[in-house]
């Protein structure tokens, strides 16, 4: 795809975040629309393409009232979004469409209007991982981490320093779920879940919603606000069953992703300003930094208890919070996109400062899926 | 048993070897007849080469600890935690769920690279579950 022909001209989260009792899933993907749609200045007459996950787009596109002549149902995960925004970057450029809506909403935490998630049992998740005890994503997502730290020398305490980093990031937004600080023995001592990870280490459990609005970039300067440029893409999947990954010292979704990204930008690491990787686990920032290319893994660990990735570090990292300390509804890669979004236009509320460039990377199941995004604001 | 039982494996037209194999006290897995890939979880041709050639055979049951969590919430229907759900790399190459009999569930007991073999548990007159356990001598 060339670089800078199409933009995000609308960006925006549902009007609450945290436990949304008083709304269903639909709901909140409506929420987070209208949101998304005032921010651009658009009526819903004005979108002709709708992409989103889980929830279909029939459902979606019903809902709302649009009549779309594109439609992306792309469902791999927490990442979907960052391939919902590959695709119509795509269809953009192709002329399948002008303006597309992209949408995500869990009722993660309520649990009002959700669909079910269930494993058949003649699945192959269903015959030859279910019956060994694993019971949700913190039994499944941490299940190479021993493995890395072995492999690459990482310590339980490096890796308890992404979430005191992340809490540090989050106490500067007003809309996290968690800002009081902690201390590495705050997450060392705290609950065990899978071990090697505990409660502090496992991603938040919330309610929330975003969208997003793209167009051409040729159109995107009669919008109200500052145009957020799509440089690079990247997608990918391997492996609906963790068990099943290629290695435990990478993820091939990641390796495959990410650098497609970067070349389809014609950027080097040192020219990324500000970073965000899919947290729905401690360990997850870790391998993003040696997976898209910044360092040997090796490295990461060291590299995040230094402290290069908190604020005032010379690589930004998950601003927001992260999955870890902002929000996490269930499928949280469209909150990563919206903090790049926010960080390009210069509005967030850790803001770094003079950023040109963002990296949002993602992830969808247990390392099954892989979606990478770069944002510039300079065309 | 009023406890809830553990989920409970239903196989496919392309899986029924590998639990009739485990029945049978045989950890079954296949290999490619045109590129000798030895592949899992099963399926009726090769997912390196696409061969449809593959024959089926009896692994050694020979394995080492590659990476694992211990659970302790939420368990799952049928387990008490802490549990450890591990992976393990089978001698011949491919790696499969499975957990750690005979062997205290915690992470000093349970050490990475150790050596392993297989163990089968009966659930019922049909499914058998592939185990493992630490290797004697």
């Amino acid at each position: 795809m060339r670089r800078n022909q199409v933009a995000v001209v609308g960006a925006a989260e549902t009007t609450e975040l945290g436990v949304i009792p008083n709304m269903s899933q639909i709901q909140l993907h409506a929420d987070a629309a209208l949101n998304a749609i005032a921010d651009a200045g658009l009526k819903l007459s004005d979108i002709d393409g709708i992409a989103t996950a889980v929830e279909t787009p029939q459902q979606i596109a019903h809902y709302l009232g649009i009549k779309p002549t594109w439609v992306d149902g792309t469902s791999v995960g927490g990442c979907s979004f960052m391939l919902h925004v590959r695709h119509a970057a795509a269809a953009i450029e192709a002329g399948l469409c002008k303006t597309v809506l992209i949408t995500h909403a869990e009722s993660g935490k309520s649990m009002i209007g959700k669909l079910p998630r269930s494993t058949p049992p003649d699945s192959l998740n269903g015959q030859f991982e279910q019956p060994f005890g694993v019971f949700g994503p913190p039994s499944m997502f941490p299940i190479p981490v021993l493995r890395y730290m072995k492999t690459y020398g990482i310590t339980h305490e490096q890796i308890a320093m992404v979430a005191v980093v992340q809490r540090e990031w989050a106490a500067k937004n007003p809309r996290a779920t968690m800002k009081a600080p902690i201390t590495v023995e705050d997450v060392l001592n705290s609950k065990m879940i899978a071990y090697p990870f505990r409660i502090l280490q496992c991603c938040l459990v919330t309610d929330g919603g975003g969208a997003l609005i793209l167009t051409s970039a040729d159109r995107a300067k009669d919008f109200p606000n500052k145009p957020v440029y799509i440089l690079g893409t990247g997608e990918s999947v391997e492996t609906p069953m963790v068990s099943q990954m290629e290695t435990f010292n990478s993820s091939r979704a990641f390796t495959t992703a990410g650098p497609l990204a970067f070349k389809e930008a014609g950027i080097a690491h040192k020219d990324v300003d500000h970073l965000m990787i899919y947290d729905a686990f401690a360990h997850l920032p870790l391998f993003g930094l040696g997976d898209l290319g910044f360092m040997p893994h090796e490295e990461t660990g060291k590299f995040i208890a230094e402290g290069n990735t908190r604020p005032g570090g010379k690589l930004p990292l998950n601003t927001n919070g992260g999955g870890l300390s902002y929000m996490h509804s269930g499928m949280y890669g469209m909150y990563a996109l919206q903090e790049s979004v926010r960080q390009m236009r210069g509005i967030a509320p850790a803001q770094v400062k003079d950023a040109r460039i963002s990296v949002c990377h993602g992830v969808g199941g247990m390392f099954a899926a892989s979606g990478t995004i770069i944002f510039t604001n300079e065309k | 048993m009023a406890e809830p039982a553990r989920a409970k494996p239903k196989p496919t037209p392309e899986t029924q070897h590998f639990w009739d194999g485990t029945a049978a006290g045989e950890l079954r897995l296949q290999r490619c007849d045109a590129c000798a890939n030895v592949y899992f979880p099963p399926r009726p041709f090769c997912p390196s080469c696409a061969s449809r050639k593959v024959s089926v055979f009896k692994a050694s049951g020979k394995a080492r600890l590659y990476s694992y969590v211990i659970n302790h919430r939420p368990a799952a229907p049928g387990f008490t935690p802490p549990y450890a759900i591990a992976v393990v790399e089978l001698d011949e190459g491919p790696r499969m769920m499975s957990n750690i009999l005979d062997c205290p569930q915690t992470p000093e007991a349970l050490v990475l690279d150790m050596k392993l073999e297989v163990a089968f548990e009966k659930l019922d007159d049909k499914i058998t579950l592939p185990q493992f356990r630490p290797a004697k001598g």
